[in-house]
């Protein structure tokens, strides 16, 4: 099964019943599988006149109750952002699914990590952060995707599935759970379902013109996020205990890490990697308290060094922080990372 | 004259004087009042002719803050 | 004695903000009255736009959201497509509809969405400051025009409903005003038509109403009703461009 179409299954699965989409490469897959199977199992696939309709969209059908989703791909979730930062403001639970490609502007529509920023950042305007789950392999993009629902749920916010252009296309098998029925979403205190002339009317809004009820509702939002980021941090950490190097690289970019971890293994160095599964809430502690052994870490991503910043935040300048990355569409080979580890173990980082 | 005839009550403190009543009425029966300041601090719209009223509702269909209720009175010999 | 007009449950008792002879107020009160005989007050689900009516919600006893400016009628779109039992409108201005929204709107009418579209269309950017709309006549002066709109710089006004009646899926248009009693029980009259067309699930209807921004145009309340009908009818006619049979 292809990873968009693994993707889109697995929202089916995830009780996903409305979906929005526009076309845009390389998440193509993923509406028209939806055009073809949502309808059949009871819901909506609808295609917009453009992504800014698509996220408004999902933004009436979740305030009306619907377990409602969107896909795109970079430059498309660039137009969403607006629309974003209204659902984070007005605190809608829903799943938006970014296959990723590289940028800036059209870019290319090779895989691509450009969008870190994006999906970690905002890009829309205000205080908020958006929980970003990035899976590495289908198996973990179908859980993850089942789980986004429910994230999105208890915690009232938008859910970010970060993908690329590889993990999209690439096929793999997947198991799906199959057990998760389609819950709709339980009457809810703010709801748009008419009050029906036995409660007073409820509005769902961002504005607030009065500075002081702003920063209250502003708090309360970063209250929550704190939340999240206490309980939702995830991360993978792999061959991490006795690492004298450190890699950190999420999606994609990790499955070619890992391989260069073995590499080093083989050749007798003690390689590691912290792979993130969270974007935001970025697991800084994983960082905080570093094996003794960890004389460095490098960040290597498919971008010119994105998550870099998260990643020296986190190390907290205990150990040097390098880079590696490809960008445009090009894709690193193990070798690479493993020629560049040795660089670094045997001190000629520079 | 005999025939339709109205009442126009006004919420007083929810009128912002803007006067549009005053300039559709047919029969003069609404001014406003400078000589009191409602609660918004305008000048409010006032009856000043009550027995010219003919319950047409033109005051109460252009005013945009609905100020207006009109009871419609039965006049002994007209309908 | 009988009581023939009081105000309707449809609105709730906050005062608006509206500039005093604005006729926003008119037509809220238009679409509450219309929405109370209907009996769906507690059927309805309300989008509000950006503009000065953006505060719609704390005036209309519905259940309301929020829109991002120009997006509403995607929000409908989602809302209806998702409780297609309850009765679902937008509330726009010129500003929000005709230019920053125009994508939304032709595609909410392109799908035949079936919403019902209050278009309030006072020529003008009411709320930021009397700034030029889509919709402002040639000649008129706002604070980006100061010279007056000068058509070969920048175009001749939006014909919205003229545009919107030419997409094939569109059910109803018409083009009212609110500058006169006579015209209001008209004005009204669409309004009615409009939600029973979303009633009888005929698809995307809406309803233009010409009105009066006195504080942008710089006119006393009075005077603006009768550059509206001086200046904005003979531009902007008024009438059905789109009808349903039997509407």
């Amino acid at each position: 099964m292809k990873g968009n179409e693994a993707l889109a299954l697995a929202a089916i699965h995830g009780g996903c019943t409305h979906f929005f989409g526009y076309p845009i490469t390389p998440q193509n897959e993923i509406p028209e599988f939806l055009a073809r199977e949502l309808p059949k199992a009871g819901g909506l696939f609808l295609q917009a006149e453009s992504e800014i309709a698509a996220v408004n969209m999902l933004y009436g059908a979740a305030a009306a109750g619907a377990r409602a989703m969107i896909s795109s791909s970079s430059p498309g979730l660039a137009l969403m952002q607006e629309g974003i930062s209204m659902l984070a403001a007005t605190e809608i639970p829903c799943v938006i699914v970014n296959v990723m490609r590289g940028g800036p502007g059209l870019g290319g529509i090779q895989p691509a990590q450009s969008d870190y920023f994006q999906m970690t950042r905002g890009g829309g305007n205000g205080d908020y952060r958006i929980i970003s789950l990035a899976p590495a392999t289908l198996q973990e993009s179908a859980e993850m995707m089942q789980e986004a629902f429910a994230l999105a749920q208890k915690y009232r916010t938008p859910v970010f599935i970060v993908s690329d252009g590889m993990l999209g296309q690439m096929m793999e098998p997947v198991e799906l759970n199959k057990s998760r029925s389609k819950e709709r979403v339980a009457e809810q205190p703010w709801i748009l379902t008419g009050h029906h002339n036995n409660r007073s009317p409820r509005t769902i809004k961002s504005l607030r013109l009065d500075p002081a009820e702003l920063e209250i509702h502003n708090l309360r939002l970063q209250e929550k996020y704190k939340r999240i980021s206490q309980a939702e941090v995830r991360f993978e950490a792999y061959r991490e205990v006795d690492a004298e190097l450190l890699f950190c690289a999420f999606g994609s970019t990790a499955r070619i890490v890992k391989n260069s971890v073995d590499d080093l293994h083989q050749k007798g160095y003690r390689a590691g990697l912290i792979r993130p599964q969270t974007l935001w809430p970025f697991p800084a502690l994983a960082f905080r308290s570093l094996p003794k052994s960890c004389r460095s870490v490098i960040c290597v991503e498919m971008n010119c060094g994105q998550m870099l910043d998260d990643v020296k935040l986190a190390v907290e300048g205990r150990v040097p922080v390098h880079f590696y990355g490809r960008c445009g569409g090009m894709i690193p080979e193990p070798e690479e990372l493993t020629a560049r580890a040795l660089d670094i173990l045997s001190g000629d980082s520079q | 004259m005999t025939g339709r005839r109205g009442i126009p009550h006004i919420a007083v403190d929810s009128c912002k004087g803007c006067a549009l009543c005053v300039s559709v009425c047919p029969e003069s029966v609404l001014t406003i009042d400078d000589a009191r300041v409602n609660l918004k601090g305008y000048y409010p719209v006032s009856v000043e002719a009550v027995e010219n009223c003919i319950a047409c509702l033109s005051c109460a269909l252009i005013c945009p803050d609905v100020v207006f209720t009109i009871e419609r009175v039965v006049d002994q010999q007209g309908g | 004695m009988s009581v023939i007009f009081s105000k309707t449950s449809g609105l709730t008792e906050t005062a608006t903000h509206y500039c005093p002879g604005c006729t926003h107020g008119i037509a809220h009160r238009l679409v509450a009255e219309v929405l109370e005989e209907l009996g769906l007050l507690g059927e309805t689900i309300g989008c509000a736009s950006v503009g000065c009516s953006i505060l719609s919600y704390n005036y209309l006893n519905v259940d309301m959201i929020e829109c991002s400016h120009g997006r509403a009628p995607a929000v409908a779109t989602g809302i209806k497509r998702t409780v297609p039992e309850k009765t679902v409108f937008t509330y726009q201005g010129d500003g929000d509809l005709a230019s920053i929204g125009t994508a939304e709107i032709v595609h909410a009418a392109h799908r035949g969405e079936n919403i019902t579209v209050i278009f309030v269309n006072n020529a003008i950017y009411g709320m930021t400051g009397g700034q030029m709309a889509p919709t402002t006549l040639a000649g008129q002066k706002t604070t980006t025009a100061p010279e007056g709109r000068q058509p070969e710089f920048s175009g001749l006004p939006l014909k919205m409903s003229e545009m919107l009646a030419q997409v094939p899926s569109a059910s109803y248009v018409e083009r009212v005003s609110l500058h006169h009693p006579k015209y209001i029980r008209k004005a009204k009259k669409a309004v009615l038509r409009a939600f029973t067309c979303q009633m009888e699930h005929r698809g995307f209807s809406l309803v233009e109403l010409l009105s009066t921004c006195p504080t942008g145009w710089g006119l006393d309340p009075i005077d603006s009703l009768e550059w509206l009908e001086a200046n904005m009818i003979p531009y902007y006619p008024l009438g059905v461009f789109r009808a349903p049979e039997e509407v």
